[in-house]
């Protein structure tokens, strides 16, 4: 057991403690912060997806009034290189894809910086370029470990020879297309370099990652950087990584010395360097007797990377641990192409993963005969399959039932195409949502401190981007001290603050949590129930000894609705249901609006989402709001979360599992499925448009 | 983006004389658009013309029972606006199914008519295109085509232009009254736009400081029974995939008078003149209306990514037909 805390705060349905400074615009976002005499820079981008740079003529930028620096890779300030070839730019002429950073103007105002940018002239080598994935190429290579330290390939049985003697049999290759993370606000850097060190405020997921990239990047101490970041307008991932515009803002703050630079990106630009969901190619083959009992399960994925960094999408990971088979087989191949880094977007690996395998189950129920529902159920493992391990708790059976309660999914039926209701098909569909329950001992460190005025200050430097955790941190904190919410005053979003993990991985709560849990206990260990002000006490999150005798994941259930045109085949999405188990909820308020934003995501993802590469050119073409489609309101209608009462005393002090990413996990499936049901045409390429059902 | 001096026009006349006196000028209205372009280098004027303050911002009643919408009109005044819902529920649709609320809010009718196409290549300075700068090639031919037409393309220019507006204009027969230096002329709004041909970069056939002061609605009593149909990617603040603009007079079931236009097929609304043809003096019945709408799209040349909106322009012509015919229509 991990001596969960008794519940006070924990479950109260609290507003955000930061609702109010940000309804009032007096929350200060990354761009905001007032800093003396700025100056703002632009950007210069590559124009060509490979080759060299053999010449940049500034002149004309330079002699623009207001022009204040322009940097190229023949003048910019040396980084430390060898270590991260995202970041290492303008460190040689080299183009290793289309609208790398290769050049920055610095001006009085944004609007000088952006037209000088636009008169830098710069003369190219061309080399032939290469962007196009398929999953016949011959340069498919084999990682050696996936992102999140999973395994690349894994074989348990004969998968290939349960297969071929299977009695029920699915075989079919999905598609998900290359999506662009899109948070509200875009990725920002205020960088001010002086004798004093190096300021940055910055639109972040994780304060001290990024004073660790900067300081090994610049090759310079970590104690002579602060970076700061009390409010963000969104990641999903994105800022997760610190990715070049920060190292092109920090090299303009040098070239500055001293005068603060500001950078925020246009929205085109966010389709260029700040990272993106890879496109994958999913072959799954599933095997079942003739009820329904799988007998094999394989999933190989092919998914891009870059050629200068790696980044592999743990794509297999759902069907690794969702259904029991005992014979199963998954594999990640990349291939490598002069394209962006790719990286993480919410839930990366679980949310592409989970659609292939959820659609082919719903395509093997009805191979035999059987509900989508009780298919699941009949393969429901009693042990983790891909550890052996038993569960701390899983309850996606009890997901999946609540679920069907709740959207009525009995009465369905069973044959698609057979519902048509004024001008509509109408169908429903289900998938299973699952994500795991990451932590990182030792990653977070909180500081409690009993101040003058009797208040309990709690420093911890993890980072709100949007999600609640202002306010759900203050909660654990009150809990884990005794005091009422009122009595806790929370410190974050400063590497002056004690050092902690990202907010990555539907893990912040998990490692920050603990963390303060842990110097709470101290605290109150050394100073009792009457401390004195002045009193402090810190401690870092310790290991969890369950880990290695439990599986540990968050699952749901997830219901969709789906409306497809008869004259125009455009879908719409009525109604969206999930039911999920992930732990003790810490906040209602806050964990309705993750799970219903992730579940809003995963309808966009479904329908809308498709980040579309010329070949040709070797970008993305579709690259603003206009033309990127991420979903309306008027595409969101009826969006319902619930969640089931779960108590796991293994995963943490607080019980909890994690709920920023498992929304998305499932949904697009569960349209996929629907939209099948409601017309008898089973789309497996995502996004599920109009012109796939003329 | 350059540096750009604004003036706000104190009159007709003079905002006329000073756009067509300066080449580098331009006319601004909700700045939904233009403004865009000047951030993306795509437009490099010297000098913005604010419009928007001249007193032509009413909806008024003709004489002849027609309605007259100054060019400074909002979209979500005009699609807002009594008269325009009760005799032509086509425009205040097609209003409506553009853009998003607070773009609506600022776009003017004017500035609506005169907006550019949304093709991808066009908006990114760093790709070819004909129509950002004749001669320099069109990306778009073998591209990313799913948004560009089927109908009237060159090899010039296959881009589509994207107002709804318009298309619901073109088939209502609307006119287009424009201001130049030397007087005033009048344009039918199906003849505003142009097919590109050889020069993708005229997108109508106004000329530099020609300003569109209003747009006239002829009286068409059958417009009452009209409608815009819209079939897109999103449900809001997506450009069409194919959009059908239709008015239909039945008698007796005969079709005694009809008006079809189409949007996104065609670098301009595209006036279905030949289905309108095939269905005048004939039988008001399913069969005719998909008869019609084959021989529009007979000539339809479609691209490697949009051949859906061939089906897609067809089922839509008929199922708004069928509708205005009433559902009971053979």
């Amino acid at each position: 057991m991990t001596g969960l805390l008794r519940p006070r705060s924990i479950g109260a349905n609290r507003q955000r403690v930061d609702g109010p400074a940000k309804v009032t615009g007096t929350a200060p976002y990354a761009y905001e912060h007032p800093v003396p005499n700025p100056a703002y820079l632009h950007p210069v981008q590559a124009t060509i997806a490979r080759g060299d740079i053999t010449d940049m003529r500034t002149d004309e930028a330079v002699g623009l009034d207001g022009v204040l620096a322009v940097l190229t890779p023949f003048d910019a300030p040396r980084l430390e290189t060898g270590q991260d070839a995202e970041l290492e730019i303008l460190q040689s002429p080299e183009v290793h894809f289309r609208g790398q950073l290769i050049g920055a103007v610095v001006a009085e105002t944004p609007e000088i910086a952006r037209q000088a940018a636009g008169l830098v002239r710069v003369s190219y080598a061309r080399r032939d370029h290469d962007v196009s994935l398929s999953a016949d190429r011959s340069d498919l290579y084999r990682p050696d470990e996936v992102n999140a330290g999973g395994e690349t390939d894994t074989r348990q049985g004969d998968p290939d020879g349960a297969f071929a003697g299977a009695a029920r049999a699915v075989d079919a290759t999905y598609t998900t297309p290359m999506y662009h993370n899109n948070p509200m606000e875009p990725h920002t850097t205020v960088a001010s370099w002086d004798s004093t060190g190096l300021t940055i405020y910055d639109s972040t997921q994780g304060v001290h990652t990024m004073r660790q990239v900067v300081a090994s990047t610049f090759g310079i101490e970590e104690s002579d950087i602060r970076v700061v970041a009390p409010y963000v307008g969104g990641g999903f991932g994105s800022k997760g990584t610190p990715h070049a515009n920060i190292v092109l803002t920090v090299l303009a703050a040098k070239r500055m010395a001293g005068r603060p630079v500001k950078y925020a990106l246009t929205r085109q630009q966010m389709f260029s360097f700040v990272g993106y969901r890879t496109p994958t190619i999913q072959r799954v083959r599933l095997g079942a007797d003739e009820h329904g009992r799988l007998v094999s399960l394989s999933n190989h994925v092919v998914e891009q990377t870059s050629r200068i960094k790696e980044y592999a999408e743990q794509s297999c990971e759902p069907a690794r641990k969702m259904y029991a088979a005992p014979n199963r087989g998954t594999s990640h191949r990349l291939a490598p192409l002069d394209v962006p880094v790719p990286s993480w977007m919410r839930a990366p690996g679980e949310c592409p993963g989970m659609f292939a395998p959820e659609v082919a189950m719903d395509e093997l129920a009805q191979a035999c005969d059987l509900d989508p529902i009780e298919l699941r159920v009949r393969n429901e493992p009693e042990t983790d399959p891909a550890s052996g391990l038993p569960f701390s708790s899983r309850n996606l059976v009890a997901c999946l039932r609540e679920g069907a309660r709740r959207f009525g999914w009995a009465g369905r039926p069973a044959l698609a195409r057979s519902t048509l209701e004024g001008g509509w098909w109408v169908g429903t569909g289900v998938a299973s949502s699952a994500y795991p329950v990451h932590q990182s001992p030792g990653s977070s460190t909180a500081t409690v401190r009993f101040t003058a005025d009797r208040r309990y200050e709690v420093r911890i430097g993890a980072v709100d981007i949007g999600t609640g955790a202002w306010t759900a941190l203050t909660q654990i904190a009150a809990d884990a001290l005794d005091v009422p919410f009122e009595d806790v005053d929370l410190r974050i979003g400063d590497t002056g603050l004690p050092a902690a993990a990202v907010a990555g991985g539907s893990s912040g709560i998990t490692n920050w949590g603990w963390a303060i849990v842990e110097a709470a206990r101290a605290f109150r260990e050394k100073f009792g129930a009457g401390p004195s002000p002045g009193d402090e006490r810190t401690a870092t999150q310790p290991e969890n000894p369950h880990t290695e005798r439990f599986a540990m994941s968050a699952y749901g259930a997830q219901f969709a609705e789906v409306r497809v045109d008869t004259d125009t085949g455009e879908v719409r999405v009525p109604r969206l249901l999930g039911v999920f188990a992930a732990g003790r909820i810490v906040n209602p308020r806050t964990a309705r609006s993750q799970f219903v934003g992730g579940m809003t995501m995963g309808l966009s993802m479904a329908l809308h989402e498709e980040s579309v590469t010329d070949e040709r050119f070797g970008f993305v073409v579709n690259h603003d709001l206009a033309e990127y489609h991420i979903a309306a309101c008027a595409d969101v209608r009826s969006v319902e979360a619930h969640w089931l009462d779960e108590h796991d005393p293994y995963v943490n002090p607080m019980g909890t599992k994690g709920i920023g990413e498992i929304g998305i996990v499932g949904t697009a499936a569960a349209i996929a499925n629907a939209a099948y049901h409601a017309t008898g045409v089973r789309v497996r390429d995502l996004p599920i448009t109009a012109d796939k059902f003329l | 983006m350059i540096p750009f001096d604004y003036r706000r026009a104190d009159d007709v006349d003079s905002a006329v004389a000073t756009v067509t006196g300066n080449p580098r000028a331009a006319f601004l209205g909700g700045g939904t658009n233009l403004v865009d372009h000047m951030k993306l280098g795509i437009a490099e004027p010297e000098l913005l013309v604010d419009v928007t303050g001249l007193p032509l911002d009413r909806v008024e009643e003709l004489p002849d029972g027609g309605l007259r919408i100054g060019t400074n009109v909002r979209n979500s005044d005009l699609a807002a606006h009594p008269l325009v819902r009760e005799r032509y529920p086509v425009l205040a649709q097609a209003v409506l199914a553009g853009a998003s609320g607070q773009l609506r809010n600022l776009a003017t009718t004017g500035g609506n008519l005169l907006q550019r196409t949304r093709c991808v290549y066009f908006q990114d300075v760093t790709t070819p295109c004909n129509k950002r700068t004749p001669g320099e090639g069109c990306a778009a031919l073998h591209g990313y085509t799913r948004y560009h037409a089927v109908l009237g393309a060159s090899p010039h220019c296959v881009a589509v232009h994207p107002s709804d507006l318009a298309v619901a204009l073109t088939a209502l027969d609307a006119v287009v009254r424009v201001r130049r230096a030397d007087g005033e002329r009048t344009v039918r709004a199906s003849a505003l736009h142009r097919l590109p041909g050889a020069h993708a970069e005229r997108d109508t056939v106004l000329e530099h400081g020609e300003l569109i002061t209003a747009v006239d609605l002829p009286p068409l009593r059958f417009a009452a029974n009209s409608r815009y149909r819209k079939a897109r990617d999103r449900a809001s603040y997506a450009f069409a995939l194919v959009s059908v603009a239709a008015a239909l007079d039945v008698a007796d079931g005969r079709v005694r008078d009809v008006r079809l236009a189409l949007g996104g097929v065609a670098h301009k609304p595209w006036h279905a003149t030949l289905a309108e043809h095939a269905m005048r003096g004939g039988p008001a019945t399913v069969d005719a209306f998909q008869a019609a709408a084959d021989a529009e799209l007979a000539e339809a040349e479609p691209l490697p990514d949009n051949g859906f909106k061939l089906k897609l322009a067809r089922n839509m012509i008929v199922s708004a037909l069928r509708g205005l015919a009433g559902e009971d229509a053979p």
